[in-house]
């Protein structure tokens, strides 16, 4: 079973704010900028960059490990240094990945709020700060997590990692049967954002046509 | 189950299916974005801990009703009116400009 279907629900997008609360953000966004704390072209710089994240980033990491034992112990040891070193600022940040095995599923929340590596993700999924997923995945991994399409034996013990302001997660997914002698580039695209959260387990072979 | 810290301590309750459908960020958000960010580059506010602090503190109805961003920006707005860098009068004002804007804008 892999992932589940993203093109079924992408909600359309709401270019013009009508709740007070959103206004209130707009017009302290107009005195920031007219009383000169920040630029409009500061704002586009800070936009690009992080609209230039993306899950592709951590699919990099994931696809490193799997090739390099050596960079995988680094990486699980100490996750904020691992990163560093492949190119990612991920600081101030603690940053620890969990490793998926054939016994062990991980799974990352942020209970309190929605902190999420954002550097190696990209923009967290709505459903990431939705309070359902707060509040359950914690209290019924397995549920929520079949929700999502993943069946886990009951032998497979589930671990879920409740980020915070300071600790940041990611989950290091099992290497697909498959891809032996792969580059790095294309075990990287087979990384997926969900993967990489812990609420996708097996990852897809795609058969080249 | 022990006392909850607060509304968004939501860890552990029972809730309903996750809704797993994609959305797009709107412009807005994204500005909204780019302000906590640069808030917190130019030390306007020390930390994100501050930025959760504000959210910490919006009423349960609030924090249930408002959407991520809206969060973030009365957070934010909370917390640069309590420090004086902007005052509450200046903020109604102009927040009330955008509404008469968008208001113009969606007749014309």
């Amino acid at each position: 079973m892999t992932g589940h279907d993203h093109s079924r629900t992408f909600q359309a997008d709401h270019p013009e704010p009508t709740s007070d609360a959103a206004r209130i953000g707009l017009a302290l966004r107009e005195l920031l900028i007219e009383a000169g704390h920040y630029t409009v072209d500061e704002e586009q710089v800070v936009i690009a960059a992080m609209q230039g994240a993306s899950p592709e980033n951590g699919a990099k990491i994931v696809a490193r490990a799997w090739i390099d034992p050596a960079y995988r112990e680094r990486l699980l040891r100490n996750g904020g240094k691992a990163l560093e070193e492949a190119g990612f600022d991920i600081a101030p940040y603690e940053f620890t990945v969990m490793e998926n095995t054939g016994d062990i599923h991980n799974v990352i929340v942020c209970t309190l709020c929605s902190c999420y590596p954002r550097s190696l993700l990209g923009m967290s999924p709505a459903w990431y700060k939705s309070k359902s997923y707060r509040s359950r995945v914690v209290r019924e991994p397995r549920k929520v997590l079949a929700e999502f399409g993943v069946k886990l034996n009951e032998d497979v013990d589930v671990r879920v990692h409740d980020s915070t302001a300071e600790l940041r997660y990611m989950v290091l997914p099992q290497r697909p049967a498959g891809t032996d002698g792969w580059s790095e580039e294309k075990l990287a695209s087979l990384v997926t954002r969900d993967s990489l959260i812990g609420t996708q387990r097996d990852l897809r072979v795609r058969c080249r046509s | 189950m022990s006392e909850s810290w607060g509304p968004h301590d939501v860890g552990g309750q029972e809730g309903g299916p996750v809704d797993l459908s994609e959305h797009d960020i709107a412009h807005w958000e994204w500005q909204i974005d780019a302000m906590v960010r640069l808030a917190l580059s130019k030390g306007l506010i020390s930390d994100f801990a501050e930025l959760r602090d504000g959210i910490e503190r919006l009423t349960p109805e609030d924090y249930e009703n408002f959407t991520y961003y809206e969060r973030w920006a009365k957070s934010l707005a909370y917390t640069l009116v309590s420090r004086g860098i902007i005052s509450e009068a200046a903020l109604a004002e102009k927040a009330r400009v955008i509404r008469d804007r968008q208001q113009a804008e969606a007749a014309s």
